[in-house]
């Protein structure tokens, strides 16, 4: 690596470096790429004073991130709640636990649009500018695809993205709304997926999770990073996180070591869980029979955004799990469903599906003793609820109308009031 | 009796720039045998020493990924493979 160049990309496998272009695999043995920092200057560079100094969002890190030259953005993006989730640990552990021991990094509201996606966005378009792209675009199970057009728009590029022909309708509007341009495909995200390859191999359109992906998940890092400043610069014991690519897990795994590496917080071996919708659990699968190689599925689940059946970094996420002790659960529809409900009325965070299958995974997982209620654990929450409504379509009843008269309150009230849930702190 | 294999840009400075190749296989070892002899230095980047395709090498039968057509799946006059070197997206 040059002295003016703080990162650059680096084959996964042979180690072969490549500058910086947009390409997301090793153009000699065709391996996924990555971007490896120069950490020794940055070490010099970087201090939590001066984090805590700026701005509560994610370029607060910028040191860590692959950003061009003199990059500025004007975009708050992430710095999300970590919050205290104690009435949810004692669901799960059913006694009270140390107050300090369970929290939600709370992505459901990451701006601007309601996901941990709009974190790696960020850093690709800052990229996708960089090279030159006016046509930003991926494939996407919804949120992604919402992050780049709520993006693009507001950095004034052309989006086009390719989605599975059955998302749900509030992340097709929540693009649509954008002014992107959206394909549908008649098929799974994997159909998507490796059209958008091909498509990427032969135009020159910035895919931001194919040839600027190596970009792009650096972004995921900084869920790793706040969880860490949130803590009091600590590492926690445990962290759950949804697996769709298994992108995610690998950069949060990725985000503690630098921090490690750089003096920011001590040295700890976290154990990473793993979380799949029991209708695509490529990744928990290969965990549980004991190897990395993933077989892939044919997803059928109601956590869309998780329904990736070749997970593009399923090897290194059930690497990273096994490697750090952790282990990999999945949860059914009934248990998704589930999941958000308990979050809800537990939290008072209304999740998407993968939500709940982080949930109803974490749930097990306390159960199973592999979680211990003693130790601090986190668990992501990546995306917003009302994205996925129609996953609890017929679960409430609609309250017939009263008239507006006190009269008829009261005795609305008298007959209801046993319904009524206590309230908690 | 033939497929074809559409072939990308990384794998092209082993292939002559060839983008398409047509091929007399029936099955996914033939594709994998003619292919090396055809282009021998994309041998490496297709099979690892135990002869089993490489863990980033993604093969697809018309829109059909093979691992779920299985091993001895049996190509069919007309079939249109596509390699992706590397699969990205999530």
């Amino acid at each position: 690596m040059s002295t003016q160049v703080r990162y650059e990309l680096r084959c996964r496998e042979c180690r072969t470096t490549w500058g910086n272009q947009p390409v997301s695999f090793c153009q000699k043995c065709f391996a996924p790429l990555e971007v490896a920092y120069d950490l020794a200057t940055i070490r010099q560079e970087i201090s939590k004073d001066e984090i805590a100094r700026r701005a509560a969002n994610l370029w607060r890190y910028k040191e860590l991130l692959p950003l061009p030259d003199r990059f500025e953005s004007s975009l708050p993006v992430g710095f999300t709640p970590l919050v205290k989730a104690t009435t949810l640990g004692e669901v799960f552990t059913g006694k009270s636990l140390h107050s300090k021991s369970i929290y939600i990094k709370n992505d459901a509201v990451c701006f601007p649009s309601l996901s941990f996606k709009d974190r790696v966005v960020a850093v690709a378009l800052a990229q996708a500018r960089n090279f030159g792209f006016e046509i930003v675009s991926c494939s996407s199970t919804g949120n992604l695809a919402n992050a780049v057009a709520a993006q693009a728009a507001r950095a004034g590029f052309k989006a086009c993205v390719f989605i599975p022909s059955d998302l749900e309708p509030a992340k097709v509007l929540g693009t649509q709304v954008y002014g992107a341009k959206i394909i549908r495909i008649a098929g799974n995200y994997d159909h998507v997926n490796r059209l958008c390859s091909q498509i990427a191999d032969k135009h020159p359109w910035g895919f931001v999770n194919v040839n600027l992906r190596p970009y792009y998940a650096e972004g995921s890092k900084t869920v790793g990073y706040e969880i860490a400043e949130q803590l009091g610069w600590r590492l926690p014991d445990n962290v759950v996180v949804p697996m769709a690519g298994g992108s995610l897990i690998t950069k949060i795994h990725k985000a503690f070591k630098e921090l490690a590496e750089l003096g920011l917080v001590e040295s700890k071996n976290v154990k990473f869980f793993g979380a799949q919708a029991t209708g695509c659990s490529p990744i928990s699968t290969a965990v549980k029979a004991g190897r990395s190689d993933i077989e892939p599925q044919k997803p059928n689940t109601i956590a869309r955004s998780l329904a990736i059946g070749n997970p593009a970094d399923g090897f290194y996420a059930a690497k990273t799990i096994v490697a750090s002790g952790g282990w990999a659960e999945d949860s059914s529809d009934p248990e998704i469903v589930e999941g958000i409900t308990l979050l809800a009325e537990t939290e008072g965070i209304f999740t998407e599906t993968a939500g709940g299958v982080t949930v109803g995974a974490a749930r097990k997982l306390y159960a199973q003793g592999r979680i211990k209620p003693e130790e601090t654990t986190v668990l992501c929450i990546t995306g917003n609820g009302l994205k996925t409504t129609d996953a609890l379509a017929g679960r409430f009843e609609t309250a017939e109308p009263i008239p507006p008269k006190l009269a008829a309150f009261e005795e609305h009230i008298g007959r209801e009031l046993v319904n009524v849930p206590a309230g908690g702190d | 009796m033939g497929i074809t294999v559409s072939i990308p840009t990384a794998f092209r400075r082993h292939t002559e720039g060839l983008d398409r190749y047509d091929c007399p296989a029936t099955n996914l070892k033939e594709l994998l045998d003619a292919m090396e002899t055809r282009f021998p230095e994309l041998k490496p980047h297709l099979r690892d020493e135990d002869g089993k395709v490489r863990r980033f090498l993604n093969i697809y039968v018309n829109d059909e990924d093979i691992r779920f057509l299985g091993a001895n799946y049996k190509f069919s006059e007309g079939d249109e493979v596509t390699l992706v070197p590397s699969i990205a997206g999530g």
